[in-house]
């Protein structure tokens, strides 16, 4: 889909107005933009984070070092940079649930998740994680049983997190690969749990 | 400062709503948007502090009708003027005075380096933690009228170092006056029930990254 092919109105054609005085000045180099989408469309995402968590659940050594030194053992995959300077993993368990959000802006690891999602970014999320956090996870459909700890962070300097979430019975034996595949998102960012498909791939 | 942009804890502010298979950028000029803070950001005139800030500068009927591009869009133009890289001239016909001088804009190859390159918020001075993991806080009820990351939900509240991060820039002064103050920065518990009181579940907690100005011995 074209902007062009449309009339621009309200913010595009802000937007564009303001990247051809940009350009017109010599601050940017529209080739630059273009390589700088292309990054974050295609390079980083949350396959990148789903890789971390595969390795930390076949891995015992890789969770220990994941787990003492999030930064260091994220980078052995080579995702670093910005936005993920400083890497905090929160380890879920039968008893405790973590999740993680910014009531100040949208902070969010950009090198392991992405850019963030509008949900994350909008006022609900941010608003209502830290004071209701049990009934923003029951609305996204994951429900905690009541004997469950939740632990809401909130990424107000530049530490970002990333959830490692429980490994779902039935995938004994699947190969990081595999197990890449069922991590989601949501589940990263703490909102959901990792379930293991229906019918097992194997 | 107490704006609208400081949303922990808001009532009314309807569902959380998830976007299946939601694409990154959902029009060309998001995208675009994106990519020139970045590009602009490449000039060093500002600090990630002083960026966030300009966004939290919107008014606030603007703010909360803004969708997150359109924010960022208002607070890179905002920075652009205030720290001298275009005109407000400029900036409102849309035509360039002058070119820029002694800048180079980023270019491609330059891309990945760029984003791979650290920040920084870390930092190697040498400077003690006024605090260790177990040691009992109380926050500063303080309500600066500039930048700060002590969220309203959080302030003159009781909580529990739960672990130190390190030295860090300290982003209330960065975003003000450029000033680093090395100093710790903290992971801070605080029982849901400190911050909300008796209707909040005995077991939960909410933790909030912290700094040594804000937080006293309790």
């Amino acid at each position: 889909m074209s902007e062009h092919e449309r009339p621009l109105s309200g913010p595009a054609l802000r937007a564009k107005a303001l990247e051809s005085l940009l350009v017109e000045k010599g601050l940017v180099d529209p080739k630059a933009l273009d390589e700088l989408i292309d990054t974050y469309e295609t390079k980083v995402g949350p396959r990148n984070g789903a890789r971390i968590v595969a390795r930390a659940w076949a891995d015992p050594a890789y969770r220990k070092r994941l787990l003492e030194d999030a930064t260091a053992a994220i980078a052995e995959f080579g995702f670093i940079g910005r936005q993920g300077e400083d890497m905090v993993v929160l380890e879920n368990t039968r008893k405790v649930r973590n999740v993680v959000v910014c009531t100040l802006c949208s902070c969010y690891p950009w090198p392991v998740l992405g850019l963030p999602p509008v949900w994350y970014k909008s006022a609900p999320y941010r608003a209502r994680t830290v004071i209701d956090p049990r009934g923003v996870l029951r609305e996204l459909g994951s429900e905690v049983p009541e004997d469950v700890e939740v632990r809401v962070w909130d990424s107000t300097a530049e530490l970002r997190y990333l959830v490692l979430p429980e490994r779902p019975a039935g995938t004994e034996g699947w190969s990081e690969d595999e197990l890449a595949e069922i991590v989601t998102r949501d589940a990263m960012i703490g909102v959901a749990q990792v379930k293991a498909p229906e019918r097992s791939k194997r | 400062m107490n704006g609208v942009h400081d949303m922990g804890g808001m009532h009314g502010v309807g569902r959380v709503e998830i976007e299946k298979n939601e694409p990154v950028f959902h029009s060309e000029w998001e995208a675009r948007v994106h990519a020139l803070n970045l590009a602009c950001g490449f000039h060093r005139r500002w600090n990630i502090d002083m960026g966030r800030h300009s966004r939290e500068r919107i008014p606030p009927a603007e703010y909360l009708a803004a969708t997150y591009y359109e924010k960022w869009l208002r607070g890179l133009e905002m920075l652009l003027v205030e720290q001298g890289l275009v005109t407000a001239k400029e900036l409102q016909t849309g035509r360039a005075e002058s070119k820029a001088s002694g800048v180079s804009a980023l270019r491609v190859p330059e891309v990945a380096t760029f984003l791979r390159n650290r920040r920084h918020a870390r930092l190697d001075e040498n400077v003690p933690p006024k605090f260790k993991p177990g040691d009992r806080v109380l926050t500063h009820n303080d309500h600066p009228i500039g930048h700060t990351r002590l969220p309203r939900y959080a302030r003159g509240k009781r909580g529990v170092i739960d672990r130190d991060h390190g030295v860090f820039v300290f982003a209330d002064t960065h975003a003000m006056t450029r000033d680093k103050k090395p100093q710790h920065c903290y992971s801070v518990r605080f029982a849901a029930r400190e911050l909300w009181g008796a209707s909040a579940s005995a077991r939960d907690s909410v933790y909030v990254d912290l700094w040594d100005d804000h937080l006293d011995p309790a």
